[in-house]
């Protein structure tokens, strides 16, 4: 039985906000892991206005914006599709799930970038995605499938197999938001970056009004690396959805696993025994170190820093050669497993790990006496892409980039899972919001972690089992699957028909290396997700790259690139 | 550099103390199997594993493929690391276009050799879709030593049939090619033009 959410204050404001509004506008969805209302179209847009701006609501951050469809739906029940968005709240650290059912017919809802910048992108992912279709957007064209493709993949009666050819005549035209008056492009000059520029990270694609030196209007192009991962959830069982969640944010690989298996987990109202839980919040710091250090050294490379890049690699390479002992592979681990681990840690973990303790900061320290006061960097980053707090939170923010803006949210602190609530650290803030800060703060955050792993390597590695003890969930032992009938029986049913997860909705979140990395799932109690929606950190911080850059220099679009971290297995998905 | 060319061509000679006699394909194998310089088209996984194999603990130095180009007209081996899907298809084409000859391709990585496991309407079944491709590195992603030992796997192969491959390459190129690749429709590519 899924965990179901715990009353909220929200419950009184139902009457009090739905009073604003025609009768039946707003319902109340019982029976689910978070407050979930379900909203009409037409009032939409003045519901959400009035959740973000009343006091005791400020749902003032979207979490993300997600379709899904039900074929079988018919009109009396709302129609084919419900758009689902989530509302965080990050003064009153409250969270709620609106759905807007929409039919097929017609397929068009009024778009929320009025109240959240940050939906922009969103939206046009669900029109991509579902052909739901957003009224008032300014530029709802596709945004992870390519310009010839035709049909919308994740409706469910989409072939998962059925590519579509991409020819060059067909590309995506930019589109630009120039300043008033500035239509007349005779003395302005369109530059074209990327994809395959180093600078854009290989998968990006930034296209740019210049006048002289300044950037006035870009666009940001992406999808380059749309590899289907939410196609491929609904067609494989929940076990095998693992090695795909690795390939988000392959940086920092592990933390997509647990963030996946926790969700399973809260659908199957199942927890993962104490080693397991022990172990994942040592490796999630450890791999939060490693998704910082290429974060850092890839932005240092931009500004022409290549030093760096070698100091940053090298604690990568000490920290895979641990993550290796335990499973195998050194990036993409698939090391975790709904309930648990998929083995047991090996012998020497904890003298592995206080053996990297004593390395990393030195490579840490080599770095930062390298750049910190570098008159280079300084100049090239001081100021430079600078964003306020408010206005990243009206963006969709969260993370590290977040935290460099003076919004010390962290889901460490404001939500603990795992081991974080019983361990002592710091959420460092910086204020400056720029692409400085937001390389600082990512220094701090390493050493933060290293404290983290510290005080929990100090408490040993808890006994016991590596895995819930669960047959229907946990693959039995291999010796007992070869000497007894029914483990064998157990082995046979999981790996043919895989994890029956009841059905139920929900909505799961870990801090990532780039900020609330979660998942949205439903599940209609076979041995598929019915649908699985990452939330992608990424995806809004990126959305806001052009108002970034635009004033700044060609320059400073590039180095300031690194530092928000984008990763593109993530951001694409 | 005796032995080094003498093990690459019979016909090289060692005349008296300081005088060689060799013939040009032998002195320009040579010179180009210990001097790679690579063209890292790197979009995802791999491409970490790829910096990985660049940066200190692996170094790539070694093996004399470290001179990394980001420009395809400097670089003679194409290194796809990552996924391609079929929106990077076209963009993959016109670098493998723009390179001079002789060239050769690298896949690196179970997603640019078959689509890997994405077998999904995005995500292109392995490069040779569209361009040729020497040396397949599996895994994914494939493991620094993995990489180096398709680099040195590639190595062999100028040296052992170069001409061979070059025509071979002629005849496959003309079979493959299912994107239009006329020079007229491609003279707005890459260029941004406001709409």
């Amino acid at each position: 039985m899924p965990t179901l959410a715990e009353p909220s204050l929200l419950e009184g404001l139902i009457g009090d906000i739905g009073a604003k509004f025609p009768a039946g506008s707003i319902t109340v969805q019982e029976n689910s892991d978070q407050p979930t209302w379900v909203v009409k179209r037409e009032v939409l847009v003045d519901v959400a206005k009035e959740l973000r701006d009343r006091r005791d609501t400020r749902f003032d951050l979207l979490l993300d914006v997600a379709g899904v469809d039900y074929p079988e739906r018919t009109e009396e029940e709302g129609g084919r599709f419900d758009v689902v968005y989530h509302l965080y709240s990050v003064t009153r650290n409250d969270r709620l799930r609106l759905k807007v059912p929409v039919s097929e017919a017609d397929a068009l809802l009024p778009s929320v970038i009025p109240v959240w910048k940050g939906a922009n992108w969103f939206e046009r992912e669900v029109y991509d995605m579902f052909g739901v279709k957003f009224s008032g957007h300014p530029n709802l064209s596709r945004i992870l499938c390519h310009e010839a493709f035709q049909g919308h993949p994740l409706r469910k009666d989409y072939d998962p197999a059925r590519r579509w050819i991409l020819t060059e005549a067909d590309i995506y035209k930019p589109h630009f938001d120039l300043p008033d008056g500035e239509d007349d492009l005779f003395e302005r000059m369109a530059i074209n970056i990327g994809p395959s520029h180093p600078a854009m990270h290989g998968t990006f694609r930034l296209m740019a009004v210049l006048d002289g030196e300044a950037i006035i209007a870009s666009d940001v192009e992406i999808g380059y690396l749309h590899r289907c991962f939410e196609k491929m959830a609904e067609t494989h069982n929940w076990q095998q959805i693992i090695p795909y969640t690795d390939r988000l944010n392959y940086c920092s690989a592990f933390i997509n696993n647990v963030a996946y298996c926790k969700t399973v987990e809260k659908l199957l109202g199942v927890e993962a025994p104490p080693r397991a839980v022990w172990a994942r919040t040592i490796l999630t710091e450890f791999s939060r170190i490693m998704d910082h250090c290429v974060c850092n050294g890839a932005t240092l490379v931009d500004a022409g820093a290549l030093t760096n890049f070698w100091y940053l690699f090298q604690p990568r390479e000490e920290i895979y050669g641990l993550i290796e002992s335990c499973c195998g592979a050194r990036l993409t681990v698939s090391y975790g497993r709904i309930g648990g681990l998929a083995q047991d840690l090996p012998t020497d973990f904890v003298a592995r790990s206080r053996k990297l303790l004593e390395t990393i900061p030195k490579f840490i320290d080599d770095c930062e006496s390298l750049i910190n006061k570098n008159r280079i960097w300084i100049d090239r980053t001081v100021g430079v892409a600078a964003i306020s707090g408010e206005e990243a939170i009206n963006w969709g923010w969260t993370g590290p980039c977040l935290r460099a803006s003076g919004v010390g949210l962290d889901l460490r602190r404001a939500k603990p899972y795992d081991l974080y609530d019983t361990v002592d650290f710091e959420v460092p803030v910086l204020t400056g919001g720029d692409v400085y800060d937001r390389f600082r703060i990512r220094m701090m955050e390493i050493r933060e972690s290293l404290k983290i792993i510290r005080q929990l390597l100090d408490r040993g590695m808890p006994e016991g089992p590596y895995i819930i003890q669960d047959p229907h969930i946990a693959l039995p032992p291999k010796e007992a699957c070869y000497n007894q009938m029914e483990a064998m029986i157990y082995h046979f049913k999981l790996i043919m028909d895989g994890i029956q997860v009841p059905p139920g909705e929900v909505y799961e979140a870990v801090e990532g290396a780039n900020g609330e990395f979660g998942f949205y799932c439903i599940s209609d109690g076979s041995s598929k997700p019915y649908r699985l929606k990452c939330r992608p950190p990424c995806f809004p911080i990126f959305s806001t790259f052009s108002r970034l850059i635009n004033g700044g220099s060609v320059s400073d679009a590039i180095v300031s690139l690194g530092g928000l971290n984008i990763i593109a297995g993530e951001l694409e998905r | 550099m005796e032995t080094n060319l003498s093990d690459t061509r019979p016909e090289t000679k060692t005349v008296g103390e300081s005088w060689v006699t060799t013939t040009f394909e032998a002195l320009e194998d040579w010179s180009q199997r210990h001097s790679f310089w690579p063209f890292p088209f790197g979009t995802a996984c791999c491409a970490i594993e790829f910096m990985s194999t660049v940066s200190a603990h692996y170094d790539v130095a070694r093996f004399g493929s470290e001179v990394v180009r980001f420009s395809p007209r400097q670089s003679d081996v194409l290194l796809v690391a990552g996924t391609i899907n079929d929106k990077m298809g076209p963009v993959l084409k016109r670098i493998y276009d723009q390179m001079a000859n002789p060239k050769w391709v690298i896949s690196m990585g179970a997603c640019a050799c078959s689509g890997g496991f994405y077998r999904s309407y995005h995500v292109m079944q392995g490069i040779d879709e569209i361009i040729p491709v020497d040396i397949y590195v599996p895994g994914c992603p494939p493991t620094p030593e993995g990489l180096i030992y398709g680099i040195l796997q590639l190595k062999e192969r100028v040296v052992r049939d170069r001409r061979r491959h070059n025509e071979q390459r002629q005849n496959k190129q003309e079979k493959l090619a299912p994107l239009e690749n006329k020079e007229s429709e491609r003279a707005d590519v890459g260029r941004a033009v406001p709409a």
